[in-house]
Parts: structure tokens; sequence; C-alpha cells
């Protein structure tokens, strides 16, 4: 196995940052270890699970099995890109209102699939929000406090853009 | 392992013409990878930036559809949806949001799993692959193109540039429905697709090919029998044929009876809905939502 070096830049949350990786390196582990960002979290690292989810120019991919030289140049969004300083983001406030948070480690990949739903079709049914998360595993809350978080959220978005 | 990023079609050629292996969305390379299935490649050129190979356009006679297309965009484009339904139901049921967005057409075909969804609907449409290398373009049916699991005829410097798929006659329709046991980021069990043609109340054309029940993608043959029969005639004589030359396998998802007999059931509903598209019924994709096939919620 070589170990060809490269030199690259990632743009994380809207902050550029250079770092010297291996180019067969995942990006999930490049956030969390040479960026510091732990949010993104791996589950199965086997594509399976969706706890690494990351958006990519607005689109989730599981960042466990995308190289993270493929993703320079492209926005790289994850879930502490979110909040709005230490205002959370709706999605985060009503997942812990519902009560659809308990170990946590799935939340940071839901939040992120939940996001690229909402950005796309403001207006999910409950059968669009199963689909925007189907690509998401919780071992803990049986999903239904999710479902209603994600819906929860699209309502306040809709009410506060209609106003 | 080294990796760059083509900024041309002919940039990537070049470099796999020098041995480089392409990479677009990456959810077969580099989950294999990480599966212990088999090492990254030595070099890697990046293909997915090509407006090349991203495009679909409608000809005369045959519509392009570029390799780099993505499923999530397979599922959603009219003309795919309206004219080549059974790919974009097959697309709608790849992966996650996550594996669509980024999964590609080409890269399902060149993958080689007799597993692919997108694989028996280029079939039956008659869909042809497109290789091109630095000196050459070709284009091999799909019979040629898949030679086992996993493997393909084309040569390391070939790159798969799109699938050209001949124009839908009249009065036709395609489906495609899967097996399945959940409805994300599942395999299929079995799957079946199939395009009919109608001349009135009665089946001119029919074409059914079958998914995970061979080491490729399999065509079912001996179906010029149907034609001028009724469509529950000639789904059950799909159903009949693909039973019987199904070969197979026993895993852990299926016994190779199960998926012998359920192999027929989805060949059945996939030319029922096929038919009732000819006639113009509206029918959304994924048939396997729409009509309560595979997974329920």
């Amino acid at each position: 196995m070589s170990t060809d070096i490269n030199a690259i830049e990632l743009t994380v949350n809207g902050v550029p940052y250079p770092v010297a990786i291996d180019t067969s390196r995942n990006l999930s582990g490049v956030l969390r270890n040479e960026i510091g960002l732990t949010g993104t979290k791996e589950g199965c690292d086997d594509c399976e699970c969706g706890a690494c989810m990351v958006l990519l120019d607005g689109q989730p991919i599981n960042s466990c099995s995308y190289l993270a030289v493929q993703a320079q140049g492209r926005e790289i969004t994850t879930v502490e890109g979110l909040a709005d300083g230490d205002e959370l983001h709706p999605l985060q406030r009503n997942i812990l209102a519902t009560g659809g948070v308990q170990c946590g480690f799935c939340t940071p990949g839901m939040l992120m699939s939940a996001q690229a739903l909402l950005d796309r079709n403001p207006d999910p049914s409950l059968e669009d929000i199963k689909i925007g998360l189907s690509g998401n595993l919780c071992r803990c809350t049986g999903y239904a406090r999710i479902l209603a978080a994600v819906d929860a959220t699209a309502v306040e978005l809709r009410g506060t853009s209609d106003s | 392992m080294s990796f760059a990023v083509a900024t041309s079609l002919d940039d990537a050629l070049a470099a796999m013409a020098a041995g480089a292996r392409p990479i677009a969305g990456g959810t077969d390379l580099v989950v294999g990878s990480r599966q212990g299935k088999g090492a990254l490649p030595d070099a890697i050129i990046a293909i997915d930036r090509l407006p090349e190979l991203a495009a679909i356009e409608v000809g005369d006679d045959v519509t392009r559809i570029g390799a780099g297309v993505t499923h999530a965009t397979l599922m959603t484009d009219a003309t795919v949806v309206d004219q080549f339904s059974s790919i974009a139901d097959a697309a709608a049921l790849v992966g996650s949001p996550a594996t669509r967005n980024v999964g590609t057409l080409g890269g399902n075909v060149m993958n080689g799993s007799p597993a692919m969804d997108t694989g028996a609907p280029l079939v039956v449409l008659g869909a042809e692959a497109e290789l091109r290398s630095v000196d050459a373009t070709r284009s091999v049916s799909l019979d040629e193109l898949w030679t086992g699991p996993g493997s393909t005829s084309a040569n390391a410097d070939e790159l798969c540039t799109a699938l050209l798929i001949p124009n839908r006659p009249a009065a036709s329709g395609s489906a495609y429905v899967r097996l399945e046991y959940r409805r994300a980021m599942e395999i299929a069990v079995v799957g079946a697709a199939a395009a009919v043609t109608l001349d009135g109340d009665t089946v001119s054309t029919v074409r059914v090919a079958l998914t995970a029940v061979a080491p490729t993608i399999l065509e079912v043959t001996g179906l010029d029998a149907v034609v001028g029969s009724t469509i529950d005639d000639a789904a059950v004589a799909a159903a009949t044929a693909a039973s019987e030359q199904a070969t197979p396998i026993s895993d852990l998802r299926a016994s190779d009876a199960y998926r012998r007999h359920t192999i027929g059931v989805m060949a059945r509903r996939a030319v029922d809905a096929a038919a009732r598209r000819a006639m113009g019924e509206t029918i959304a994709v994924p048939v396997n939502r729409a009509l309560g096939v595979g997974a329920v919620a």
C-alpha cells in the first residue's frame, strides 16, 4: 500500500481547513481526527447505518465511505454547522423536545439527513420523512419521535417563512 | 494510492490508459475496500465532475444516458420516468438518499453484480453500453458486457461513458419490481423487469429480465410464444418461464427454492405493471411503493 500524501483544503461549515492526508483516508476520519469536528460519528464504517452522514454541496453522503480527497472544492456541512452560535437549529431543538435523542449516536446523522430533506422539500409527508431518513439507523428510539421532530420542524420553518 | 480529478473526458481516458481506475460516487469501490473485499486501486481518477458523463440526451432513435448520471437524477428525470420507467423504478430502490446522490448508472452497470437494480431494466429496454478508450469508442450489448459476478468484458483502459437505449414505441411500458426485506440499504433478494408493447388488448412484444437469480442478469427466453395473448396470459407465462430458467443460489438472504418461487411472482407483477403503463395508466415510481410490492413500512 503506497502512502501518497496529498496537501488539500477542505471547506467545512464555510471554514477552509488545509490538511495533509493519505489519499486513501475517508472523509469522516479526517473530519474527526485532522479537523477536530467530532460531531460526525463512525458507526458501522460500512455505509449501512448513516451515523457518518454529512452534506456535500447540500446533499447527504456517507462520509465513512467517501474519500476525503474527493471532497476537495466542495462545501461540506457537518452537524456543527447547524447551530447559530449558542442557538440550536430548530431540528436540534425539536429532536430534544420530542425525546428523539436517547444514546445520541445516530443523532448527528439523522439531523443532516433531515436538513437535506427539508432543504429540498419544505412540506414533507410522513412517507417523505421516512424516505429522507431511510439511510439512518437508530437502535434506541423506535424512530417515531425522530419523525415527529422533523415534522414539527417543517411546520415551524414554514410558519416562519410564510409570515 | 495516487488520486487525481479528471478535468475532461480525454484526461480520464489518458489516466485509465496509464492504469488508473475510475471513481464516481465510490459507493461500491470505497465501501468494498472498507469491507475488505479488495484494496483500493494504486491509482484512482475521479470522473464525478465531468459534465460529458452527466447528460441525458434524447435523439431521434436512441436516448443516451451518461454513465455519470446519478440514481437520484434517474428516479426524477422526466424522460426516464416517462419513457424508461423501469430504470427509474430501479434507481429509486438503490441504497438510501445518500447512495442515490452519488451512485451512478455507469457504476452500477460496470460493477457487474447480478443483484444490480438497474441491470434488468436496461436489458428489457435493449440498452447497449458505450465503452471508450483513448483510441476507440465501441458499443456492446449487456449480454456481451457481463461475463460473471463482478466481471465484465471491458478492457482495463475502457471507461463506460453512456448507456444507449432505443426510444420506445407507442403503447409500450416498462416496470421493475424487487423482493426485499427492508426498504433501504437493501440488496435485491430477487427482482424482475419487464417491457411490454400492446396491440389493443393483446401483447405484441414482451421482454423480461431477472435480478439475483443467476451469475449475471438473466433475460428470460421463449416469450415469443405469448405474442398475441392477453396481458394476464403473458404475465403467467413469464412467471412460469422465469422460475424455470432461473439458476439461483442459496445464501444467507434466501434459499434457492425460495428464490426460484419468488422470481416468478416478481416476473408476473413486472409484466402486469409494465402492461398497465403501456395502457396509459400512471403508476408512480417506484412500482414497489406504488403497488405495495416488497417490504412495507
